[in-house]
């Protein structure tokens, strides 16, 4: 991790405010005038979804940080359990995640699984 | 139709104040745990709570700057990740009109606005009277903000107390919570985005780890657009 000053981090932090208020603001200007069914629309969500997914496999597969001390195994079955969840049993948010979070403590508690410390 | 204000914030408060509240304050306890756990301090997890409003584009900030992108490429990628906003608020503001302000409060009410907000809105909106379904929203989305903020400040602080494997756990909620968040998104072309996206940011990060998320979704978008286009379908919801 580099170091980074506070005054670099509010100016990141603003500037990413800034960048999602764009479109907040856009939608206000544009509301009712423009379809919001129209093509370009359309690819812009996509974009943000693909983009969405890149991330959430990169956190679970080549996570950066904290997550580096447990096993890949552990992560995907953990993920794997809860969207499964998810999907089967009437697509409840918060059972899924705390199931999915249960086991991963579980699995981490019961095979001394931390690589460091 | 509801035309008693008093009626509309305790149906407001009730909507909230379930299922909504706590899943925020689940979700932001994990992000603000994340946010601790890279090294960021509390006032970086409180103003990407409340300023970006939503778990994908907290946690792309957090996990690009921890990548070490630089801050240009940061900011675009959460501006990306976070462009399902336009639609969103295209097609919810004109569904609260307002009577006289014009515009000006609309600019203000949009940062309010998410995916809870706008389902909880779509759903009620149909019952209560045109001037004041503004006030249902403003009372919803202070709680669900109230909630977020809490929760945000709880993982912050609580992870450090947490013996590891929770810390590790609350950290983990985060792609779990974004993965089946993003899964109940009722709209087959947004899912074969999602889809088609992981395997390109993994390729993508070991090959460009500069441009990962970027290329990943513009190629990946465009990838699901064009799929979209062959097999039209009805549902558009964000």
């Amino acid at each position: 991790m580099t170091t980074v000053s506070y005054f670099g981090l509010a100016l990141l932090t603003l500037g990413a405010i800034l960048g999602t208020y764009f479109w907040r603001g856009m939608g206000v200007l544009f509301a009712s005038r423009v379809n919001s069914a129209g093509a370009v629309f359309q690819w812009v969500t996509f974009v943000s979804y693909a983009m969405l997914g890149g991330l959430i496999a990169r956190m679970v597969v080549l996570p950066i940080g904290p997550l580096e001390e447990t096993s890949l195994l552990i992560r995907s079955l953990a993920f794997a359990i809860g969207v499964t969840v998810f999907l089967l049993l009437g697509r409840r948010v918060l059972p899924a995640v705390l199931i999915g979070v249960g086991s991963f403590i579980a699995m981490i508690f019961f095979s001394g699984a931390l690589l460091s410390s | 139709m509801i035309t008693n204000p008093r009626a509309v914030d305790r149906i407001a408060i009730r909507d909230s104040l379930g299922y909504p509240a706590i899943t925020l304050l689940a979700s932001m306890i994990g992000f603000g745990s994340l946010v601790n756990e890279s090294g960021l301090p509390l006032g970086m997890a409180i103003a990407a709570t409340l300023g970006i409003w939503g778990l994908p584009g907290q946690l792309t900030l957090i996990e690009m700057h921890a990548a070490g992108a630089s801050a240009f490429f940061v900011i675009l990628g959460v501006a990306l990740a976070n462009a399902r906003f336009l639609p969103m608020a295209v097609s919810f503001m004109p569904l609260m009109p307002s009577r006289r302000a014009g515009m000006a409060s609309d600019f203000v009410l949009v940062q309010m606005l998410s995916i809870n907000s706008w389902a909880a809105g779509l759903k009620r909106f149909p019952e209560i009277a045109l001037e004041l379904r503004r006030r249902y929203y403003v009372v919803f989305g202070t709680i669900c903000m109230s909630a977020g903020l809490i929760g945000t400040i709880i993982g912050y602080l609580g992870v450090e107390m947490m013996p590891r494997e929770i810390a590790l756990g609350l950290i983990f909620m985060n792609p779990l919570f974004f993965a089946i968040l993003l899964a109940g998104v009722n709209n087959r072309p947004s899912l074969i985005a999602l889809l088609i996206g992981a395997p390109l940011g993994l390729f993508f990060h070991l090959v460009v780890p500069d441009f990962d998320l970027l290329l990943t979704g513009i190629i990946g978008g465009s990838l699901a657009f064009w799929i979209g286009q062959r097999w039209p379908q009805r549902d558009n919801s964000p």
